[in-house]
């Protein structure tokens, strides 16, 4: 099968899974979400006490599994990293910010618009404005620098750290935190989320599929090769949402969504301005996190310590809209970003080279 | 004349943008870019096929050397 082949039925997969798994019992629109579920999980470590936010979805986990065991079976696994792990430690934090000021990873945004939100609209132009953003800089020569191999152990430890999550999610110990009441408390079985995780974490390995690539291969060459899965999660999200009554068009009354357009598109800015610092949307990371891509993982770290955050200092949204923290963080975020772009833009300085030198060798 | 990039350990989609820049400046150049993973080795084949170039990819080991020529 060809590539693009490939990546149009990754999308289609990703987008039915999605909406089965809504029917098998997550919450509504969020069949599967980067953002969502890695806040999640911050929550069922009990790194914030948002208590209708806590569960360990098995789906994130599966994703990074998922590319882990196709990986390695396909020889692409490689432990790699030493680009920036700080710096994309703080992107993939405000990554978060804005995702969870949204209300959605820019996977959920698509599912969201699937399912006939329009306040994934204003989100869309922003994610997109936010990666356009991001390119000025890449264009101008940003880059967080080369990554390089390493003892293969360095990357099965993201792989490991999954494991272990699935493994309290399924022992349930008692400092473990699962919501009652919530969007936390809706949950597909075990075994199903975990299979679709699985799924799609494989599938997503073998396109590369990716949410900010897709529209930034656009902006950049011209290319709707990555696109086309975008299209296909939508499109069957789409044909399942109307084939099972779930598609409701309009503003008001969107599951777990809020109509405050300008915080739905600077919020997906940021998301889209973060993915493109970071070379891949959260799904991305996760995806890279499986092969090995240590920097990826320390990207995924920064988006749970970004979760906790949000939520311990009132920043993400609700289905009530954003207050003044989200806004202050979004915009902070947006500042911060902006300044570590800058400030990783490789400068040329001229250096006029002089063949006889008149200066002095010795003293 | 054989222009040379190594483009090694660099995130999406600074690979395809290296190769963009070389095969804007000196189009008519051969040029070998030197990559070591399969996600930036795809995306400049697709890139540099699409931009109506004659692409071939050698594996080195680990990394993958990929000759585009007009």
């Amino acid at each position: 099968m060809d590539q693009k082949k490939i990546v149009i039925f990754s999308g289609i997969a990703v987008g039915a899974l999605a909406v089965l798994l809504t029917l098998l019992g997550n919450p509504p629109n969020m069949g599967i979400c980067g953002a969502c579920f890695i806040r999640d999980i911050a929550g069922a470590l009990g790194l914030h006490r948002a208590e209708i936010v806590q569960y360990l979805r098995p789906e994130i986990p599966g994703f990074i599994l998922g590319s882990f065991i196709i990986s390695l079976f396909s020889g692409e696994f490689r432990a790699r990293g030493g680009s920036a792990p700080l710096t994309r430690f703080v992107i993939g934090f405000f990554v978060m910010v804005g995702a969870l000021v949204f209300l959605g990873c820019p996977l959920r945004m698509v599912l969201r618009l699937a399912a006939g939100d329009l306040n994934a609209v204003p989100a869309f132009f922003g994610f997109a404005a936010g990666i356009y953003y991001g390119l000025f800089f890449i264009k101008k020569g940003y880059s967080l620098g080369r990554s390089y191999k390493m003892p293969q152990g360095n990357g099965y430890i993201m792989p490991a750290f999954a494991f272990v999550l699935l493994v309290l999610a399924v022992l349930a110990p008692s400092f473990i935190f699962f919501s009652e009441k919530g969007p936390g408390s809706m949950r597909a079985p075990f075994l199903a989320a975990l299979a679709a995780g699985l799924i799609v974490g494989m599938a997503a390995q073998r396109s590369r599929l990716c949410m900010q690539g897709g529209i930034r291969d656009i902006f950049l060459l011209r290319d709707f090769h990555l696109f086309s899965g975008f299209i296909g999660i939508f499109l069957a999200a789409l044909t399942l949402n109307l084939a099972f009554g779930k598609f409701q068009l309009g503003f008001a009354n969107q599951p777990i969504a809020h109509s405050m357009h300008l915080w739905n598109f600077l919020g997906m800015f940021l998301v889209g301005f973060g993915s493109a610092l970071l070379g891949g949307c959260p799904l991305r990371q996760c995806i890279l996190a499986g092969e090995g891509d240590t920097d990826a993982g320390m990207a995924l770290l920064g988006m749970i310590a970004g979760a906790a955050f949000s939520h311990n200092f009132g920043i993400a949204a609700s289905a009530n809209g954003v207050g003044i923290n989200s806004q202050v963080a979004v915009v902070l975020g947006i500042i911060l970003l902006s300044f570590i772009a800058v400030s990783n833009m490789a400068f040329e300085i001229p250096v006029r080279k002089e063949r006889n030198s008149s200066y002095a060798k010795e003293a | 004349m054989l222009k040379k990039l190594d483009a090694r350990g660099f995130s999406c989609p600074i690979p395809v943008m290296m190769t963009k820049k070389a095969l804007d400046e000196s189009p008519d150049e051969h040029l070998e870019v030197l990559v070591d993973n399969p996600t930036a080795r795809d995306n400049i084949f697709r890139y540099a096929k699409n931009s109506g170039f004659k692409v071939e990819i050698i594996e080195a080991g680990e990394d993958f050397i990929i000759k585009i020529t007009r």
